[in-house]
């Protein structure tokens, strides 16, 4: 099957792809032929027709995106600007790492791509501060790619110009989120911003912007080349491409493939990630990071991994990459373990998020420990649904707080009454074994 | 990396500390390529804790001087970020995953085993001013769970028994 992400780390022998190699196995094919052959609405279209959706765990249709930027005069005056989010910190999920580290120039050529199609004229890689194998691989691919005129004045020797810089963040969860992620790279704290406006009609520094994930632009240099049918024929399912799916836990072979859009959730799991390990059994999944409500064995093994199955099963694709509960976890602990994350990393602007995700987390570490009442229980579920539900608060941070505990409590609740019943944990003598 | 500002005076005229030529000529050309001197804030930040180890009250006043804002303003940005450090650290910083990949391979286990390693808590440096240990979240590495930063290094699959070993590299 073809792999278009991958395929050159593979045949590279898992060495970082320098300029030379990228570009005998095709690379920058792509960029050369929107910039030299297309218009910018004729690549927009392309990409729509492509079907190519949002990786970064949103799946918003990236053509359709790149269509809301204005052009030409009703831009205004001053640059537009496209922002590659390279700030992977969704726990659980370390596919854009691997992109960046070890097949730099991929991105590269579908930023060029992107800001030709949206006339953008400065781009931004927002890294990931504590990524420090990426950052010397793209600060080598970008000096590569200067140094061939594929970024800067004049690239491939027409007039489009695109300065393109790596910012590295000074760290914080919310500065995924694209609002945040603009003030951050304003200088600025990383609260998120009221929507609307959205980016590409106000982003960074009030100029038409465009967000778009690192396996999103990743996605776009062999649509250029290969044809909008080529990459829907890639999916096995109503959403096109392929996908970088991951899984971590206590797994015989924990890794990232890259697989057709669609695979079942048996198949990645069975097939790549060999199965179980050391006997242990699987209890519950976290599909596409921490912020997707678990799946359970007994019901969601044989969904296709694609965006429509998962969230008919009540939870999200995320980033596709999924993380393992198996029989030694103990539910309420990884709950805790979880919200814990979630009130650590709100960024403090409203009420509900800052107050109502650390009370949670206390909740949590009482049950956990033994001091749980059934009350308590209820008091998760009850403000878990009014702080998560949409509106209540101005992002969806607290949102993706509560979609893992909202189906911990739905498929695990036996093991949080148990708690309480027994005034202790149940898994604690069982903790860590192997 | 050093720890100089540790015993810099922070009261009266001296309040104000004097950025190196090689820190302002880095904050000025992040200037010259952003629409206002402000939205330097965060890279003028790293600059000079890549100079000085740390952000010192003296190191914030410069800075903001330099970019024509306030400190209060500046000092709201520097206390946002969790890699801007506004107290003095060791020369290395150990960041240990504690998020859930890592937890379900061992991380709470890990951390108390790291901490006794040191003799220190989350938050502390050791007492010869080698290594502060701080919990972060995810470090993008989950296939090879449980993970931990030494510097710039990524450190994965550890176990409690390689720890001297990882640890002896960093002087």
């Amino acid at each position: 099957m073809d792999k278009p992400l991958t395929e050159r780390i593979g045949q590279n022998g898992g060495q970082v792809v320098d300029i030379d190699a990228y570009e005998a196995g095709g690379g920058y094919a792509g960029a050369r032929k929107a910039l030299t052959t297309m218009t910018p609405e004729e690549v927009i279209e392309l990409v729509k027709d492509a079907n190519l959706r949002g990786r970064g765990g949103a799946g918003f249709p990236t053509g359709v995106k790149w269509g809301f930027v204005p052009q030409g005069d009703a831009a205004g005056t001053g640059p537009k600007y496209l922002v590659c989010n390279a700030d992977e910190m969704e726990p659980g999920t370390f596919k854009d790492r691997y992109l960046m580290t070890f097949d730099p120039h991929l991105l590269i050529d579908g930023v060029v791509i992107a800001a030709y199609a949206i006339g953008a004229e400065r781009a931004y890689i927002f890294l990931r501060g504590e990524y420090f194998e990426p950052f010397r691989a793209l600060e080598r691919a970008i000096a590569e790619a200067a140094g061939r005129k594929y970024l800067g004045d004049g690239i491939f020797g027409g007039e489009f110009n695109l300065d393109l810089r790596l910012h590295r963040s000074a760290g914080r969860y919310i500065c995924g989120e694209e609002t945040a992620l603009l003030n951050a790279l304003e200088g600025k704290r990383a609260q998120p911003r009221l929507k609307p406006p959205f980016p590409p009609a106000s982003g960074a520094w009030g100029r038409p912007t465009v967000v778009n994930n690192v396996e999103t632009l990743c996605c776009v240099p062999a649509i250029l080349r290969n044809g909008a049918d080529w990459f829907r024929a890639l999916g096995l399912t109503d959403d096109a491409g392929t996908k970088i799916y991951g899984v971590s836990g206590r797994v015989n072979n924990p890794g990232l493939w890259e697989l057709p859009m669609g695979t079942t959730i048996r198949e990645i799991i069975e097939t790549h990630a060999g199965g179980m390990r050391n006997g242990h059994k699987l209890r519950g999944l976290l599909p596409g990071g921490a912020s997707t409500d678990f799946l359970v064995p007994e019901e969601h093994l044989d969904l296709p991994m694609d965006y429509g199955s998962i969230a008919a099963a009540g939870s999200r694709m995320g980033t596709g990459t999924m993380i393992l509960m198996d029989d030694s976890i103990c539910p309420v602990d990884m709950s805790r373990n979880l919200q814990h994350f979630f009130a650590q990393e709100s960024c403090g602007f409203c009420t509900p998020c800052r107050e109502g995700l650390p009370w949670l987390e206390e909740l949590l570490t009482d049950i956990e420990e033994g001091r749980g009442t059934l009350e308590d229980i209820d008091i998760l579920e009850k403000n878990g649904a009014f702080i998560g539900a949409p509106g209540n608060t101005f992002c969806l941070h607290a949102a993706g707080a509560i979609e893992p505990l909202q189906s911990a409590l739905k498929y695990f609740r036996d093991d949080f009454e148990a708690h309480v019943r027994e005034g202790r944990c149940p898994y604690r003598e069982r903790k860590g074994d192997g | 990396m050093t720890t100089a500002g540790a015993n810099e005076a922070v009261s009266g005229a001296d309040l104000i500390e004097t950025l190196s030529e090689s820190e302002v000529a880095k904050i000025e050309a992040e200037c010259a390529h952003l629409p206002d001197r402000q939205s330097a804030a965060i890279d003028a930040l790293m600059i000079v804790q890549e100079h000085r180890g740390w952000v010192s009250d003296a190191s914030l006043f410069a800075i903001a001087r330099l970019l024509g804002m306030s400190a209060e303003a500046l000092d709201a940005v520097a206390t946002f970020y969790n890699r801007i450090y506004r107290q003095p650290v060791g020369r290395h910083v150990v960041m240990l995953c504690d998020s859930v990949s890592c937890y379900v391979m061992g991380a709470d286990r890990l951390a108390e085993q790291v901490k006794a390693h040191f003799g220190i808590d989350f938050g502390e440096t050791t007492p010869d001013g080698r290594f502060t240990l701080l919990p972060i979240v995810c470090l993008g590495a989950c296939d090879h769970a449980p993970t931990m930063l030494v510097g710039e290094e990524l450190v994965t699959d550890v176990e409690a028994d390689r720890l001297d070993d990882i640890f002896a590299r960093f002087e």
